[in-house]
């Protein structure tokens, strides 16, 4: 079991996985400045950051390189351990695939090519992955060039949480297929029965998409040929990476029924893919005011009401609202009740709804205090 | 208004928002007090996975649509599915099975940035166009999606001039820029940023897709109470003692309640004065998650917001 206050100060990696709207972000920003605090050269990598927060961080835009924040403003009480520091970033998809094609592109024209290709622009721009593999990709060069100590990343919204692993095989799948590979074969001078079926084939998407379409895809294969191995070897690279030791999966969730139900299924499936979950936070959690019955306070309302005076029935309220309170508490540890069976030897840190919205360094500050001292 | 004219008011409700805010509940709901006019609805999920038969207390969702209650059905249409049935229907059933068992499609797909959401709208249209229900209501995929959703329509006609997938994004953009065919209800929680996304979202789905919105729904609302009067005179009133650890959660609860409430107040504040459209506010439930009691009490709830909103000339945007 390591609590998170282990993790920020020993691992090198800490993915914040989770489903949307359960506070990553906010999480993962925690953890970078508690890392920070306790002496390490940190940085938090942001995909979608809600404005108030990206702005406390510094973020007014997409900025691919790391920047840091001034020490005054994430440690204004200068009680922080002296040599810490903390850098923010909010990936651009866009730019860190065009940086890679430009990386394993053979020569200058064949990235030209490339990043000039309508389809490639799609895949850069809008593809479903992308944005999960560039997260990758961008963590994998932070480790690999960027003299950090602790890299918190906080991972794409997607619908299941468990995407961002697959997102690199999916991209690569889609660069190697088959039907798209044939239709090189004429290009190499080799007329093969596998190249006039697969013209037919394209004959009949164009009828459906356009032609205009298809070209731009046979024009992006063409110019992508003999990167695929490079890109393969990165994506071996970053899992090869995920498994280390040193990574640590730090799983957000809130109390509700859904985002607990989609954590339940996502450490699951990191299980079978040999990662566990090291941590499991949940935002957002209502706070037990006392240890009684809920039903047993609403029977006690009841009671005072009827009492028939006017103080009675106000004080009713008081009970009534005290059961509503006291029932969160309850129903929301019943269902957490499974998934932290599930989680192992994991560490489980709640953190109490604090009634208000964390995007500034105080509100931060707050949420980190309940996440170091984790029960 | 009354009920059956904002049920009618356009055959199409899209129900978007960002995840987490219970769209899915919404949806539920909305169908349900459609169907107590009278009116029989359809209720298209575009995920593939939402707890919306349960909320019903049905099985999961599939492809073949299901009867979730009197007047109310059901069915899943994935992407995956639209395309098939796209091709199947353009008379290239044998190309479709290559089409996916290569991996193919993701590239097609690809190609045509939009092509999987075109063809969901476009086998919507198409339900609408053969009056599959009265109300056909679409359960939409998490903003930032949805608008990305309802702008690829128009994307796609700038982008691919000829063919058959043009034609659809034609028509697609027809449905959702008449507002007697097709709106928006927009889901948000009385808090600051799903408040301040939903902002976002409503200026780009009425500006850039062209879609007319309907009320904004502020989901899960804690109720108000009132929680008036001193513990401590009011016990002594009452003729009852109370221990100290009690009266501190009573004292500490009804505090976290008043200013839940009043945080919730503020910001459906702010939203009306940065979104000029009516609410609707649906409740919280302490007591359960919603299931099939909740739903009714929903619907009812939606029923009694609906009859406070303002009529407006022609039927048209709510």
């Amino acid at each position: 079991m390591t609590a998170p206050s282990e993790l920020v100060e020993r691992r090198h990696i800490l993915l914040c996985c989770g489903t949307g709207g359960v506070g990553k972000t906010t999480t993962a920003a925690t953890l970078a400045i508690e890392g920070a605090r306790r002496g390490r050269n940190a940085v938090v990598v942001t995909i979608d950051p809600a404005k108030r927060l990206a702005n406390t961080l510094g973020l007014e835009t997409l900025s691919n390189a790391a920047h840091e924040i001034a020490r005054t403003r994430w440690d204004p009480d200068g009680d922080a351990a002296p040599d810490g520091r903390l850098h923010a970033l909010m990936l651009d998809t866009e730019t860190t695939f065009d940086q890679l094609v430009q990386t394993y592109a053979g020569s200058e024209e064949q990235a030209a090519g490339i990043l000039s290709n309508r389809f490639y622009r799609n895949i850069a721009g809008a593809l479903s992955g992308t944005q999960e593999y560039m997260a990758m990709e961008k963590l994998y060069e932070l480790h690999d060039r960027g003299g950090f100590d602790l890299i918190v990343v906080d991972t794409p919204p997607t619908r299941h949480a468990l995407d961002f692993l697959d997102a690199p095989r999916r991209l690569t799948r889609l660069l190697d297929n088959r039907v798209f590979r044939m239709l090189m074969v004429p290009t190499r001078g080799v007329v093969r029965v596998g190249g006039v079926a697969a013209q037919a084939f394209l004959r009949a998407i164009s009828r459906v998409v356009g032609s205009e379409a298809v070209d731009d895809v046979v024009a992006f294969f063409r110019a992508f040929e003999g990167m695929e191995d490079g890109f393969r070897e990165r994506a071996t690279q970053v899992m090869a990476l995920l498994a280390s030791d040193d990574t640590a999966f730090v799983l957000v969730t809130s109390p509700r029924r859904d985002a607990v139900e989609e954590a339940e299924y996502f450490a699951t499936r990191l299980a079978d893919g040999e990662f566990a979950v090291d941590a499991l936070v949940v935002n957002r959690v209502h706070q037990h005011y006392c240890d009684r019955d809920p039903a047993a306070l609403r029977d006690q309302a009841r009671a005072l009401v009827a009492r028939r005076s006017d103080a009675a029935n106000r004080l009713a309220e008081h009970y009534a609202n005290l059961a509503d309170l006291e029932e969160v508490a309850v129903r929301e540890r019943a269902e957490l009740t499974g998934l932290e069976q599930r989680i192992g030897d994991a560490s489980v840190s709640h953190v109490p709804e604090l009634g208000h919205d964390v995007h500034d360094f105080a509100a931060l500050r707050a949420v980190g205090s309940h996440l170091m001292g984790a029960d | 208004m009354d009920l059956e004219r904002f049920c009618s008011a356009s055959r199409v409700v899209i129900v978007a928002g960002k995840g987490g805010v219970g769209k899915t509940t919404v949806t539920a709901a909305l169908a349900t007090a459609a169907a107590r006019t009278g009116m029989s609805v359809l209720i298209v999920e575009v995920e593939g996975k939402s707890g919306l038969a349960a909320c019903f207390g049905e099985a999961p969702l599939t492809y073949e649509e299901a009867e979730l209650r009197p007047r109310v059905r059901a069915r899943t249409l994935t992407p995956d599915d639209a395309l098939l049935e796209y091709l199947d229907d353009h008379g290239m059933r044998r190309i479709s099975k290559r089409l996916t068992r290569s991996g193919a499609l993701d590239v097609v797909a690809t190609a045509v940035p939009g092509m999987r959401d075109i063809l969901v709208l476009g086998k919507v249209k198409q339900l609408e166009r053969a009056r599959a229900a009265d109300l056909i209501i679409l359960d939409a995929p998490a903003a930032g999606h949805a608008v990305s959703f309802l702008l690829s329509a128009r994307g796609l006609l700038d982008a691919v001039r000829v063919g058959p997938i043009q034609r659809q994004a034609a028509e697609v953009v027809e449905l959702l820029s008449d507002p007697t065919r097709c709106q928006v209800l927009l889901v948000t929680l009385p808090e600051e940023t799903p408040v301040n996304e939903l902002v976002d979202t409503a200026y780009a789905v009425e500006d850039r897709a062209g879609v007319a919105l309907g009320p904004v729904v502020v989901n899960q609302c804690v109720p108000a109470v009132a929680l008036d009067g001193d513990v401590d005179d009011d016990a002594a009133r009452t003729g009852i003692t109370l221990d100290a650890t009690e009266r501190d959660a009573l004292v500490a609860a009804s505090r976290f309640r008043a200013d839940l409430v009043r945080r919730q107040d503020e910001q459906c504040g702010r939203l009306a004065e940065r979104l000029p459209l009516p609410q609707l506010r649906l409740p919280y439930f302490f007591t359960a998650d919603v299931g099939v009691t909740e739903v009714e009490l929903l619907a009812d709830e939606l029923v009694l917001g609906i009859g406070t909103l303002a009529d407006v000339e022609d039927g048209v945007a709510l």
